[in-house]
């Protein structure tokens, strides 16, 4: 395997996902290299090595600025054809999703997607790719080189085993169409809104509340619980509730002991970020809302009816 | 101003689906429907043509036969016209394939303004709109949460993993679009009526001018090996609320010392 991983960088950081991608690819061939896109990643390029990387390249050009997936596209299908690498992966993030999809189609290449684990099987790559809510696990492979892959985020912890790799930095040269879109704003952390990682218990609502007034609702079972409140990104994205509260793939990661999911359909962008959870318990009126897939207790029927209820109860039980 | 809306056709979130042992593929002989995510597309590309009060719509689909149906569906939402890209041909597609053959669709079309939902109900791929824009050479900008048009530019706002930023993109581009961009309408009966006589076009893998390595089995590059079960996540208790499901959740709680 001559394998290649895409690192995306945030704020001078290389990102945590993609290095968890990086230690695993480093676990099943030890000759990996890898590649960063960006502006002023030169400096930053070399601690790859720490995750497993032999080499890494570095495309270190303002035109590479914005979080954008077509220029990138550019930079890793010239490496990939020039450098004869015959599989490359990438850790699933809006940008890197873009990334592997364009690259697939400018290299006329398989890309698996959502894949939860990578193995080598007597020298072949498999993919493992849950599929239908998770409800079935399928082997995935490649019929052709190169083998394009995308790991569902949150699955690979990044593990130093290394020290800084040889960095060597790549000519960058844009399709006119690449560079087109551009950003007018950039992403900026949110410092605002309530912190909901260190809670021992969330209570979680989406788009199943109807409207954004009946958070009132989540909130005082929450308080009743001890806990705090959390959101899916359909109710962030409308505006119901801040974006510091969302859980999920571009949101927040959460293991609370009991997290309580109120109107969520339970997609697997949401479920990566409180699958660790100790207890899940779902209301959804829906009796085949994916949630339950993953529910601990699973009750089917109408949070309006249910949820005051059960904050009276829990109340009553509290003192 | 013309607007293209992708458009899929995915099992019945009712019905339960399997993947057919023999083939390997997604068990597509149950009720289907039109992509919920797909219906924020079509959405957003009816509110443009209503808001400059030009334009036209026209939904595209890739689909085996009866796909037919749930494509009608768009047009009794409100598009103006249908294509069905369908071809024994297609069957067994990935990603690239798939790609292939809806750009060569688009490609006729000359839209100014290429649509799609946020993922396939049933793949959560969530990658077709990248691969699409590269074959198209145009650029692409996914996840949005509005969309706005003016001089000639979209301009997207749309969630990241490190929070909200703006990006804009001059027209002809590729939007997908995040299932909370919009509220989408039902289709009214006048409009049910009204759809048959819509104009709905098919067109095979030769009538686009598709060779046949490039789309299908044949031109694809992924496999499915194997299926498996997940791994086991212990018991689950199911409540069908009858009243009492909050005291039946609070008893669950307090055995396990939760409360
Ligand atoms: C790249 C990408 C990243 C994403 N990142 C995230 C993320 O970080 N976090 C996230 O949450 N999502 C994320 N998503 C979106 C995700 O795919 C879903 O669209 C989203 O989670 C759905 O939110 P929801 O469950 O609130 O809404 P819906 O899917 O609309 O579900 C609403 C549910 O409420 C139920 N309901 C309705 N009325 C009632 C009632 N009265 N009582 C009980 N139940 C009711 C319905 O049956 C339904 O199941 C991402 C998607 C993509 C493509
Ligand atoms: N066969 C298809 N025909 C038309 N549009 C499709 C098809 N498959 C996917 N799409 C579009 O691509 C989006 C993403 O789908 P996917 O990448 O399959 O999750 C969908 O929301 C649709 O807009």
């Amino acid at each position: 395997m001559k394998a290649l991983v895409f690192l995306e960088d945030h704020e001078g950081e290389l990102a945590r996902g993609s290095l968890g991608v990086l230690s695993k690819a480093a676990s099943l061939d030890g000759d990996v290299a890898a590649v960063v896109a960006g502006s002023g990643v030169k400096a930053i390029a070399g601690q790859a090595g720490r995750f497993g990387a032999a080499r890494v390249y570095a495309a270190d050009d303002p035109a590479l600025a914005a979080p954008l997936p077509q220029p990138r596209v550019d930079v890793l299908a010239k490496l990939v054809r020039d450098g004869g690498f015959d599989t490359v992966l990438f850790g699933a993030s809006v940008l890197s999703a873009d990334v592997a999809a364009g690259l697939a189609a400018r290299l006329g290449a398989g890309l698996n997607w959502d894949l939860v684990d990578l193995q080598l099987r007597d020298g072949e790559l498999v993919g493992i790719r849950p599929a239908l809510q998770d409800s079935v696990y399928a082997d995935v492979g490649w019929k052709d080189e190169p083998r394009l892959a995308l790991v569902r985020s949150g699955t690979f912890e990044p593990v130093e085993s290394g020290g800084e790799a040889e960095v060597e930095e790549l000519a960058v040269e844009l399709e006119d169409f690449s560079t087109r879109a551009v950003m007018v704003e950039r992403a900026h952390a949110e410092s605002e809104g309530p912190s909901i990682e260190e809670a021992d218990v969330i209570v979680a609502g989406g788009r199943g509340l109807g409207e954004p007034g009946k958070f009132a609702l989540l909130e005082e079972l929450a308080k009743a619980l001890g806990g705090a409140v959390a959101a899916t990104r359909a109710v962030v994205d409308a505006g119901w509730y801040p974006y510091a509260t969302q859980v999920g793939q571009t949101g927040k990661t959460v293991a609370p002991k009991l997290y309580v999911a109120c109107g969520i359909s339970g997609a697997i962008q949401h479920k990566v970020g409180m699958q660790g959870s100790g207890t899940i318990v779902a209301i959804n009126k829906d009796p085949n809302a994916p949630i339950f897939e993953y529910a601990d207790v699973g009750v089917v029927g109408d949070l309006h009816q249910i949820v005051p209820k059960l904050t009276e109860l829990v109340q009553e039980r509290r003192g | 101003m013309k607007l293209a809306v992708l458009v899929k056709e995915v099992p019945d979130a009712s019905a339960r689906t399997r993947i057919d042992p023999g083939s390997l593929r997604l068990d597509r002989s149950g009720p289907a429907a039109l992509n919920p995510f797909d219906a924020h597309a079509l959405e957003e590309a009816l509110r443009i043509r209503e808001r400059t009060g030009d334009g036209e719509v026209v939904a595209i689909m890739m689909a085996p036969a009866r796909g037919a149906e749930s494509l009608r569906k768009a047009l009794a939402i409100g598009a103006d016209r249908a294509v069905h890209v369908t071809d024994d041909a297609l069957a067994g597609s990935d990603l690239v394939a798939t790609a292939r053959a809806l750009a060569k669709a688009v490609e006729r079309e000359e839209p100014d303004l290429v649509l799609l939902g946020q993922q396939g109900g049933d793949s959560d791929g969530a990658v077709l709109w990248s691969a699409l824009a590269d074959l198209l050479r145009l650029p692409v900008v996914s996840q949005a949460s509005s969309l706005e048009l003016a001089g000639g530019k979209a301009t997207v706002k749309r969630q990241t993993e490190y929070g909200y930023d703006v990006i804009e993109a001059p027209l002809p581009a590729v939007v997908a679009v995040s299932d909370a961009i919009n509220e989408p309408r039902y289709p009214s009966l006048k409009g049910i009526m009204g759809a048959k006589k819509k104009p709905f076009d098919t067109v095979d893998a030769a009538g686009l001018g598709l060779a046949a390595g490039e789309v299908g089995e044949a031109g694809s590059r992924t496999d499915v090996r194997a299926l498996a079960d997940p791994p086991s996540r212990g018991d689950s208790v199911r409540i069908e609320d009858d009243g009492s499901a909050a005291e039946k959740v609070v008893e669950y709680l307090a055995q396990r010392k939760l409360l």
